[in-house]
């Protein structure tokens, strides 16, 4: 295999792997704000302990995103040099922007949070915790604007062989990344509600600490049906931006072939890459494409057919990645919608309960193949339409990055196996008695 | 000009920040084998640098990209070059990051074991090879003229290179000494204060090695000779670690610890001013070095970073310093009682 393999499938390891880690980040130092301020403001211990319980599953988390974080850092120095020197003018400033503004807030004051319990105030720790929160959510914006710069580059002039910027605030207020970062951060919100609601309903099939797990769940219940269904409407809308940025795209998200007015839309397509066509369709819905995309059931949607075969995103993971994130949406909206009914009578819903259990690794799959769809459906560009992932690699040896590769891999592996040991070790500790 | 003349020094000010901040985590993840006997005091050495190693370890981050968003063709030669170099230094990072989590998490002697390997390898190794990476920059990388590097992992093993890397373990261990005698107590303080004792001639003898070797496999002193006042960053270096056995003897280890911190700034300093206006010299033709005045971003970014920089780094150092002060008690047993200490 060639270097731009090997780096893709590298960058495409050490980014989700980082990826499992961001979401519950992002949305439970939010719910432990939540928790800790309502310990501040009605000074029942429960609250407290609540905050120490899943505190503990944050920090382990925690400190599996930073050090996952660090190494992609440098991998665009390391594998993409070719991609930064010819975007690090744009892309290169809002990493730095990321770190100088997000990351050193949020590290300097985990640290605060975590050993400062007797040395400030109830008050001013969990305003420590609110800022932790505020600090990762708008490390997103920034990275999140790089990445959508990626996808929708704007604000730039060739010269000299490389993207300059010429408009800042072009860059910053792009709608794509304004709609990329709410999608993602929403997302990330889910998959942390469902986490806390998971091992909730774990505690309490077993009927133990009904109480705390009982609080536990229904904070977090609103916070996942707000995000649940926030994300469906934001998501659509997202699309909508999409169809006008990034065709090629939208095309292998819906295995769409031929370019026509009045495109259906398939409930279930399984596409055939070679013949061109679908091998499978089922359930078409006449004009929901062309609705869904411009809003206009008779709108044109263009088709793969009219995109050179050289610029087209593998269709098959492209589409399946989509339509199983889409319906999993519908899933994450469905049971909070189902928990908002049952928030009084949780222990009398053991089967609703037991799904919650079972459903904790679905937004992690539905972030995954969130990141698939942009990512692959992308292909083969890099920067789209200016820069192809083929002419970015480093020029360095094979064989350097698959050792770096098999190197990733088994360092990741094992992380990850202590990581979840830790955490389902503490879990199923329970938390402390009061 | 002056836009990248500027950032030119900004660039090693974030280096030498990085260094002297997060060095004397490197140092105490180094000792911790050495001069911890129980559990207990290992504990105690880790929860000294617990709550503010990960605020500098963003250090580097930062000087990873602001090297990216200031000097982009820079940050893809240097890393695309250095690349197996910078990943043993990443696999360390991660080792020792999560060796801190974890250790604490499991009581079982093995799994701590364990763990303190990690933290040692985790911390000497980024500390040999950043010193091996600058000393090799400071001499010059074998670059052709399109940034495509011609050596292997075992070109930066060069008699220059690996001074400067022992160096740099050198100079971490001794910063993490002091930061041992200013925050613990007793017996631990003891064999800080003994370790510190010990390496600082090892240190002065590494120093003026490397000084005096840098005249041969180096063309730094250049820029001296042309501007001599210059000498006076290489004076302030040398005062302040002399000054470090000073206030050792009279038992002064906060000042002592701050002038190691100079020295290290110092020392990174020394190699900065002789490289400009170059950032990755070339060994092969010095007409393919990467310089601030052909490596740079557009004026605009340079401007608004700088304009970021300016806004944002003396608010992180205000509140870094605001932790350091909270946290400015020395660490003891009772400490370790607390449910998430590390
Ligand atoms: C949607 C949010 C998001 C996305 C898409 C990414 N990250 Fe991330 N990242 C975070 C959100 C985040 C975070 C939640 O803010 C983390 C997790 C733990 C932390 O400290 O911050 C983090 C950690 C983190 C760290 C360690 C920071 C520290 O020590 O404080 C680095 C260097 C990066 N990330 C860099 C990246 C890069 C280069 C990415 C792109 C390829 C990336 N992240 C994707
Ligand atoms: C953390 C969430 C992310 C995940 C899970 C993710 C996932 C992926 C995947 C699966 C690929 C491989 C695609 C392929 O080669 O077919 C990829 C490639 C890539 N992504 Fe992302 N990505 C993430 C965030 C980002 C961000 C925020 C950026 C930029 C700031 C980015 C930049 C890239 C680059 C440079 C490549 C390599 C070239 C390529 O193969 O497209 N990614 N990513
Ligand atoms: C009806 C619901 C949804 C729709 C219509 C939708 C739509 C989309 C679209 C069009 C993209 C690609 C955007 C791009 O190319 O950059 C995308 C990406 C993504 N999706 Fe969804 N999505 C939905 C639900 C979800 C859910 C429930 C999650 C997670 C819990 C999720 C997580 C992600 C992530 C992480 C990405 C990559 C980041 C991004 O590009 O925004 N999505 N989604």
């Amino acid at each position: 295999m060639d270097v731009v393999w090997l780096s893709r499938l590298q960058f495409a390891a050490a980014t989700m792997f980082h990826f499992l880690f961001v979401p519950l980040t992002l949305g439970l130092s939010i719910i432990l704000a939540w928790m800790e301020t309502r310990y501040v403001r009605t000074g029942d211990e429960i609250y407290l302990r609540m905050t120490k319980f899943w505190g503990r599953i944050f920090l382990i988390n925690f400190a599996l995103g930073i050090v996952t974080g660090i190494t992609l850092e440098f991998q665009f120095g390391t594998n993409w040099s070719r991609y930064s020197a010819f975007v690090g003018d744009i892309f290169g400033s809002l990493l730095a922007i990321e770190a100088t503004a997000a990351f050193f807030l949020e590290s300097t004051l985990i640290g605060v949070w975590v050993f400062g319990w007797k040395k400030l105030s109830a008050k001013a720790h969990a305003t420590v915790m609110w800022l932790i929160a505020f600090a990762s959510s708008l490390s997103a914006v920034w990275i999140i604007t790089a990445n959508a710069w990626m996808q929708h580059p704007v604000g730039y002039t060739i010269r000299d062989g490389r993207a300059e910027l010429v408009d800042f605030t072009a860059v910053i207020f792009q709608k794509f990344a304004i709609m990329q970062f709410f999608h993602t951060v929403s997302g990330a919100y889910i998959l942390s509600a469902f986490f806390v609601m998971g091992i909730s309903a774990y505690h309490l099939l077993k009927k133990q600490h009904i109480d705390f797990f009982t609080r536990s769940f229904n904070m977090s219940l609103v916070f996942g049906l707000v995000c649940s269904l926030f994300i469906i409407v934001e998501g659509d809308l997202h699309a909508v931006d999409l169809a006008l940025k990034q065709p090629a795209k939208l095309a292998a998200m819906e295995s769409h072939w031929e370019t026509t007015a009045n495109a259906p839309l398939y409930l279930f397509a399984i596409p055939d890459e070679k013949n061109e066509k679908n091998a499978v369709q089922i359930g078409a819905v006449p004009g929901l494409l062309s609705f869904l995309a411009f809003r206009d059931t008779n709108a044109v949607v263009k088709g793969l057919k009219d995109i050179p075969r050289d610029e087209r995103p593998p269709v098959l993971l492209t589409s399946i990645a989509f339509k199983a994130m889409v319906g999993l949406s519908m899933y994450f909206a469905l049971m909070t919608i189902l928990g908002w009914f049952k928030r009084n009578r949780l222990m009398q819903s053991p089967l609703y309960l037991k799904l919650m259990l079972f459903s904790i690794p679905l937004p992690y799959i539905a972030n995954e193949l969130g990141w698939i769809v942009a990512e692959v459906g992308r292909q083969p560009w890099i920067v789209y339409g200016l820069m192809k992932t083929s002419d970015a690699a480093s020029p360095v040896a094979g064989s350097q990055v698959l050792t770096s590769l098999i190197a990733f891999l088994l360092v990741y592996g094992l992380l990850g196996a202590v990581g979840v040991y830790l955490i389902s070790a503490h879990v199923k500790k329970g938390p402390a008695e009061s | 000009m002056t836009l990248q003349t500027t950032w030119f020094f900004l660039w090693g000010l974030l280096w030498a920040i990085f260094f002297m901040m997060d060095g004397f985590d490197f140092g105490v993840g180094t000792l911790l084998p050495f001069i911890g006997k129980t559990d207990d005091e290992k504990r105690i050495m880790i929860n000294t640098i617990g709550p503010t190693w990960n605020g500098n370890e963003v250090w580097l981050i930062t000087a990873g990209g602001v090297t990216f968003a200031a000097f982009p063709t820079v940050y893809a030669v240097m890393f695309s070059s250095l690349y197996s170099a910078l990943m043993l230094i990443l696999f360390a990072l991660i080792l020792r990051g999560v060796s801190f989590e974890f250790r604490s998490k499991v009581e079982s002697p093995i799994w701590r074991k364990f763990w303190d390997g990690c933290s040692f390898v985790g911390s000497a190794v980024p500390a040999v090879l950043f010193g091996v990476a600058f000393a090799n920059i400071f001499k010059g990388i074998p670059i052709d003229q399109d940034g495509i590097y011609q050596g292997n992992l075992l070109t930066l093993l060069n008699p220059y290179g690996l001074c400067g890397g022992i160096l740099f373990l050198l100079l971490f261990l001794q910063h993490g000494a002091l930061w041992l005698s200013i925050r613990t107590g007793n017996g631990l303080q003891q064999r800080a204060i003994q370790t510190a004792n010990r390496l600082w001639p090892i240190v002065l003898v590494a120093a003026v090695v490397f000084l005096v070797f840098s005249k041969f496999a180096t063309r730094l002193y250049d820029n001296y000779l042309e501007h001599p006042a210059l000498f006076l960053v290489i004076l302030i270096t040398v005062l302040a670690l002399l000054g470090v056995k000073y206030f050792l003897k009279n038992q002064r280890y906060g000042m002592a610890w701050i002038a190691s911190a100079i020295t290290i700034v110092g020392a990174t300093f020394f190699g900065v001013i002789g490289l400009f206006p170059s950032l990755f010299p070339s060994s092969i033709d010095p007409s393919f070095s990467l310089t601030a005045f052909n490596a740079s971003s557009s004026p605009l970014t340079l401007t608004i970073m700088l304009g970021v920089v300016a806004v944002f780094i003396p608010i992180v150092l205000a509140y870094q310093a605001w932790t350091y002060n909270l946290f400015k008690s020395k660490t003891t047993m009772e400490d370790l009682a607390y449910e998430d200490a590390y």
